[in-house]
């Protein structure tokens, strides 16, 4: 250990802004560009998802008039 | 070879097997970042003249290791996807091109909060100092230039070609402190050669310049699998995929 209290480790010989600002910056750039990174591949799967749906939509209502026929004859009986 | 390059080719097959590797190089960024950045900051001696704000280098080094190593990486991809029209390549050259931006923004900002106390000035218009900047405005331009075209292809291309040609900027930046007198000391730090610095000092900024490269590959494994996912979207296995992951 470089340091004999935790005080003197915050103050860092006097130069604590600079030390810790340069790496509070970059730590935390880091950990927004991984956030991002999250983000972006939930959404993109998200909208694959939803693009699948509505594809899934558009060809079972190609086959909804055999559906709606089947159940007008029911409510006919 | 060629049934390897081949493989190479199709996105379906490096979507598969980076999502292996992704996890393990995660995992080691994480924990070398970790012991890095503890080492590095609370274990690591003072140094003798310029006491405990030397311990910036642990980011300001590993950073500009990295902005440069990516921008290398990208000059390379684009050439890749140039000569042989490998996609995997070029969406890898896209998503480089962000990071290395921000590790450059890194190494410029760490370097400036750094000089304040070593050199009595955050900016210099100095041989390294110049060429880093240059370096970020190639990485923007980049950028730029990718979204400037309507079709994606040339806006590839464009950026394939950008990147080769500013790859003369990096040897310039890494000689800038041997050709010109400047501020910026030289190099202080080789993963090949004897090191000028103590054991104690030395060992947390490799640990931290490993961590950083690890990040890296991991963050462009997992970005480039996004970059697929965006242009293969009409592509049968995407959706199936995506159906498995449900």
């Amino acid at each position: 250990m470089a340091f004999s209290s935790l005080n003197e480790f915050f103050a860092m010989g006097g130069h604590g802004l600079y030390v810790w600002g340069a790496w509070g910056i970059t730590a935390l750039l880091m950990l927004v560009i991984v956030w991002h990174a999250r983000q972006e591949r939930s959404q993109l799967l998200k909208s694959v998802k939803r693009r699948v749906r509505r594809q899934n939509a558009h060809s079972q209502s190609t086959q909804v008039p055999v559906n709606s026929a089947q159940r007008d004859v029911r409510n006919d009986a | 070879m060629w049934a390897f390059i081949n493989k190479l080719r199709s996105p379906k097959w490096f979507y598969s097997i980076s999502a292996k590797l992704q996890p393990w190089f995660w995992a080691a960024a994480a924990l070398l970042l970790l012991v890095g950045t503890v080492w590095g900051l609370a274990f690591a001696p003072a140094d003798y003249q310029q006491g405990n704000s030397f311990r910036i280098i642990y980011v300001h080094v590993p950073a500009a290791f990295l902005a440069q190593s990516i921008f290398v990486s990208m000059a390379i991809s684009g050439l890749v996807f140039m000569v042989w029209k490998i996609k995997v390549a070029d969406m890898a050259a896209t998503v480089m091109a962000p990071l290395g931006a921000a590790m450059t923004f890194v190494a410029l900002f760490s370097g400036a909060v750094w000089g304040v106390p070593t050199w009595g000035t955050w900016w210099m218009w100095d041989a390294r100092l110049t060429s880093m900047l240059i370096l970020l405005f190639l990485y923007l331009g980049v950028i730029a230039l990718r979204g400037a075209f309507n079709s994606r292809d040339s806006g590839s291309r464009a950026a394939s070609v950008l990147a080769m040609v500013g790859v003369i900027n990096i040897p310039i930046i890494k000689y800038s402190v041997d050709w010109w007198y400047t501020l910026h000391q030289p190099a202080s730090f080789t993963i090949t050669g004897r090191s000028a610095m103590p054991m104690e000092m030395w060992a947390p900024l490799l640990i931290m310049v490993l961590g950083f490269y690890c990040f890296f590959i991991a963050l462009t494994l997992m970005r480039t699998r996004s970059e697929i996912l965006r242009r293969e979207t009409n592509k049968r296995w995407v959706q199936e995929l995506v159906e498995e992951v449900r």
